[in-house]
This record gives structure tokens, C-alpha cells and sequence, in this order.
């Protein structure tokens, strides 16, 4: 397991499945951008770069912090929005 | 849902617990909408409790919330790779009741909190997410949820819907946050037995320290770190400004495991085990970047304000006061039987501005922007500080006179002599 999996394996969720709440508008904005500093940024590792350039996403180990959206401030690329009520990260302590 | 409220509260976080309780105690009708399985579950914070902005709303509250540690010691360290250098103020004035400051547990405090808005009369439902406010002719009138059927209708809404405020930002009462203005903290909690972790702080049953830190362990940006110490564990973790993150290559868990991994750090968490990992973002913007807060039918309340006073690392209390600040405004208003305008509510400014809150904001409202354009605070000082610490303390036959003169060149030759006197201005600029 990579670091960012053992720690996320610690955590709760209640995944919603096959209901992502961030999407990628689109993915050929992403393959052009140069930094895909979303593969950096987020804090559960939710994002990865692709063979083919673009980028990857996947929501079930989301924290819910919103750092991806913020970030992507040049190509406003991420829709977001909370998971439906009662999904998502579940936290013991908080 | 078609029965109607004076208020609807969105979060049941510090700033929405504070806003409903107070509410119902003041005979409104009150219906909370909390998106978690439970009030706390969607919530992360270091965490300290500030007794006094608690105390204000529930005086009591020593008598049953879950408190962990009573803080009696403060350190601030300043640190480089192998060394940390710093102030420890520890009191025994800290140690008398009524206490100052507690660690707490968030997702426990929150459950505390909310019963005792519940018991107060609020009406809290869980599990379901706002996804709209609802406005007629220029006014809010109430609230859209992913639930069936799930418009509900009150005279007044107030968003206390966290530092991501969806609501607000869709309504276009403020714009999409900032890279700038926000920070990202990771931390996790580890778990010891209460006497090693009383053994390793040197401290007594019930008695907390905090570790305040800065340096190296930002890799470079704008950030700090944090440790806590709760009753059988420990809160530790790193936060940066998102601007910064932005523009380097460390993830944020990298930076986590470096701070756990420093010889000043790991013995104090050897052998604990982790718990969880959670991830927040805190409002760092201050004064500046604090938006409209009221509106036709609509307040806005805690971190979904942008009420954070990054340079003393609160936050928590000022959700507090401003969801109470809120609530006041919506009873006196009622009691006098005038509408939830928005000429009306801007008393809920006034209350702000003649508070702390905007107080402590406006004088350091110049803080974000002057350590944003002067990093050297968060790089090369706290290295020039250590090399001259080490300087200074080893004894290896030099002069004290010569390492005298070698500490002063490493400044002037990192900063310059203008340099250093602009910093030093700037730094009390950010404080003043």
C-alpha cells in the first residue's frame, strides 16, 4: 500500500457508488495542462496522471476539502458538490 | 417538508450549534440541516476550545461537554531540519479554574453541542445536503435539499455551512474562494496511554500542552504546524496556503510524514498508533476577504464568513460568537416584530463590528498579504536563527567575538542590512 492509502484506510465512509460528486468537465483541458497540480494537491491522493496524459479521479477516498476545485482557478476544470446527505467521508474524531 | 420556520440553520458546526441553540432559547422555531451521518461527522479541527466564547452561550458548559486536556503550557517552535528553537510559557495560573483553553475532540463536541440545541428546542435532521437556497423576488425564503420533496420554508436561513460555502457562492453572495486566501491542513490523531502521554510532556492528569510550529516543516510556503495534546492521544498536523501548495511538488501527506518523521517530533508520538486522517480548509484571507454577511432573509456565520484570525490560530471561537451575534439579531428583531430585511439585519454588522471579531480581523488585516510578498519569514529566518543558535551554543575553541561577527554577516548577507530593518518593519507591520 502507498503512503496515502494506509492513512486513508484509518478512515470511515459511506461511499455513494457510482455517484461521484466531482466530476472532470473535461478531460482534454487537462491533458494541456502543464501542471495538473491536482495530482500534487489533494490531500487523499484522489487524482493521478494518466499514460495518456490526461488525469484520473476517483472520489471514494475523497476528505471533502474542496482543495481541488480551488486550485483549478485557471481552467475552472472540477465540478463540485457535496455528497448526498449521509455519504462521503465519516469522521471519528474530526 | 410544509411546515414553516422563523429560521433555518445550515451546518451544525461551531458557528450553526451556537446560531440554533441560542435561536431556540430565544422561542424561535428553529430546523437545522446537517449534511453528516451525525453533527461533528463532517467536521475537523485541531482542536482547541476557547472557554470564553462557549461560555457565552452555555455557561454551564463545564458540568458535561467532552473536554479532553486543560491547556496549561504553550510552545513555539521555530524549526530547520535537524533542530527546533523556541519559547515554552508554561503557568500554574493556567492550572486554577475555570480553565482558559481545553483540547477537544471535534466530532465529540459537536454531538455535546447539538443535543444541547436539540434540548433547547431545535430541530436538527441529519444526512441531508442543502443544494440551493430558495429565493423569490431578490429575498431567501428558505432552503432546497436532496431529500424528497425537500424545499422547506423559513423567514429567515442562516449559512454556517463551513469554509466551503457552496450556498453562498451559488447564490452569488461571494465569489469562488481564492487559492490566496485559503489554507490546507492535513493531521492525524494518534493514540498513546494518558500516562505516556503525561510522562513525555511532563504533565499531571487532565493538564495540555500545545506545540505551535513554523520552519522548514512548510517546505517553503506559508504554513505552520500544529500539536495537541488530548487526553489518550495526540493531534498533529501541517497547514499551507493553497497559493503555495499550487506551486510545488510536495503533497500535503509527504509533508505530514516529514513533520512526524523530525527528531524533535517522532519520540513524542513512538509508538502510537493512527486513527485517522482528515484534511480541512481554514480561511486565512482575514479582514480583507470577509464578504457581505447579510442579506434579504440571509446571514452568514464561522468559517463560511471567513472568521479566522490566522496569526493567533482562531477560528472555532469566533464561529461561536458570530452564530450567536446572528441569532441575537433574528430574536430581537422577532421580539420587536420587524421583517428579516436586510436594512434590518445589518444589525448583525454592527454586532460584529462593535465585537472582538472585527476588531482582531482589522488589526491584522495587513497580516495575510505582507507574509504572502515575504516568505524569508516562513525560510530564512527560522535557518538563520538556528545556525546562530548552534553558532553560539557550541563550544569548539572560537571567540565569542568572532561567532558574534559570523552570526551578524549570515543575516546581512542572506537579507542585506535594508533588508533586515524592512523586515523587521514589515513584521510589525503584519502585527501592529
Amino acid at each position: 500500500m502507498s503512503k496515502i492509502e494506509e492513512k486513508l484506510f484509518q478512515d470511515r465512509y459511506r461511499v455513494d457508488a457510482d455517484r461521484p460528486h466531482i466530476q472532470i468537465k473535461d478531460a482534454a483541458v487537462c491533458a494541456k495542462c502543464r501542471n495538473q497540480q491536482c495530482t500534487v494537491c489533494c490531500p487523499a491522493g484522489c487524482y493521478s496522471r494518466e499514460a495518456d496524459g490526461t488525469v484520473a479521479l476517483a472520489t471514494d477516498g475523497c476528505l471533502e476539502c474542496g482543495t481541488c476545485r480551488i486550485i483549478c482557478d485557471e481552467h475552472r476544470n472540477v465540478a463540485w458538490e457535496w455528497p448526498r446527505g449521509g455519504f462521503g467521508i465519516l469522521f471519528k474524531f474530526g | 417538508m410544509a411546515e414553516k420556520f422563523d429560521v433555518i440553520v445550515v451546518g451544525a458546526g461551531m458557528a450553526g450549534n451556537a446560531a440554533a441553540y441560542t435561536l431556540a432559547k430565544g422561542g424561535l422555531k428553529v430546523l437545522q440541516i446537517e449534511r453528516g451521518e451525525t453533527p461533528g461527522s463532517k467536521n475537523v479541527q485541531g482542536a482547541i476550545l476557547y472557554a470564553d466564547a462557549i461560555e457565552k452561550i452555555i455557561p454551564d458548559f463545564r458540568d458535561d461537554a467532552p473536554l479532553e486536556r486543560h491547556l496549561i503550557e504553550q510552545r513555539v517552535w521555530v524549526m530547520d531540519d535537524a533542530s527546533y528553537m523556541g519559547t515554552h510559557y508554561r503557568s500554574e495560573d493556567f492550572n486554577k479554574p475555570p480553565y482558559n483553553r481545553y483540547t477537544i475532540i471535534r466530532v465529540h463536541f459537536d454531538q455535546w453541542f447539538n443535543k444541547k440545541a436539540r434540548e433547547a428546542g431545535v430541530l436538527t435532521i441529519c444526512e441531508t445536503t442543502v443544494t440551493d437556497l430558495l429565493i423569490e423576488g431578490g429575498k431567501v425564503v428558505g432552503v432546497r435539499t436532496d431529500r424528497k420533496g425537500g424545499e422547506i420554508r423559513a423567514d429567515a436561513v442562516i449559512l454556517a455551512d463551513g469554509a466551503n460555502s457552496r450556498l453562498a457562492v451559488k447564490a452569488g453572495f461571494q465569489p469562488e474562494i481564492k487559492p490566496e486566501n485559503v489554507a490546507l491542513a492535513v493531521k492525524e490523531i494518534h493514540f498513546l496511554p494518558q500516562e505516556t502521554i503525561e510522562a513525555r510532556f511532563n504533565i499531571g492528569e487532565e493538564e495540555g500542552v500545545v506545540i505551535e510550529m513554523a520552519g522548514k516543516i512548510s517546505a517553503g510556503m506559508m504554513g505552520t504546524g500544529f500539536l495537541y495534546t488530548n487526553k489518550e492521544s495526540i493531534t498533529l498536523g501541517v497547514g499551507c496556503m493553497l497559493s503555495d501548495f499550487k506551486e510545488q511538488k510536495v503533497t500535503p501527506y509527504e509533508l505530514l510524514d516529514r513533520m512526524k518523521a523530525h527528531p524533535s517530533i517522532a519520540p513524542l508520538i513512538a509508538g502510537s498508533e493512527m486513527k485517522e486522517y482528515a484534511a480541512h480548509l481554514i480561511p486565512e484571507g482575514g479582514y480583507h476577504a470577509i464578504p457581505q454577511v447579510y442579506g434579504e432573509g440571509w446571514m452568514i456565520a464561522g468559517d463560511a464568513g471567513q472568521f479566522v484570525n490566522g496569526l493567533h490560530r482562531e477560528g472555532s471561537n469566533l464561529a461561536m460568537t458570530t452564530g450567536m451575534l446572528a441569532a441575537q439579531t433574528l430574536i430581537e428583531l422577532k421580539v420587536a416584530g420587524k421583517p428579516f430585511s436586510a436594512a434590518n439585519l445589518a444589525g448583525y454588522k454592527q454586532k460584529l463590528d462593535d465585537s472582538f471579531v472585527m476588531k482582531d480581523l482589522k488589526k491584522y488585516r495587513r497580516m495575510p498579504e505582507i507574509f504572502h510578498k515575504n516568505k524569508q519569514f516562513f525560510t530564512t529566518y527560522p535557518d538563520l536563527l538556528s545556525k546562530a543558535a548552534q553558532t553560539l551554543i557550541r563550544v569548539d575553541g572560537v571567540d565569542k567575538k568572532s561567532k558574534e561577527k559570523e552570526i551578524r554577516k549570515s543575516f546581512v548577507e542572506s537579507r542585506s542590512l535594508f533588508g533586515l530593518i524592512g523586515d523587521a518593519f514589515k513584521f510589525w507591520r503584519a502585527v501592529e
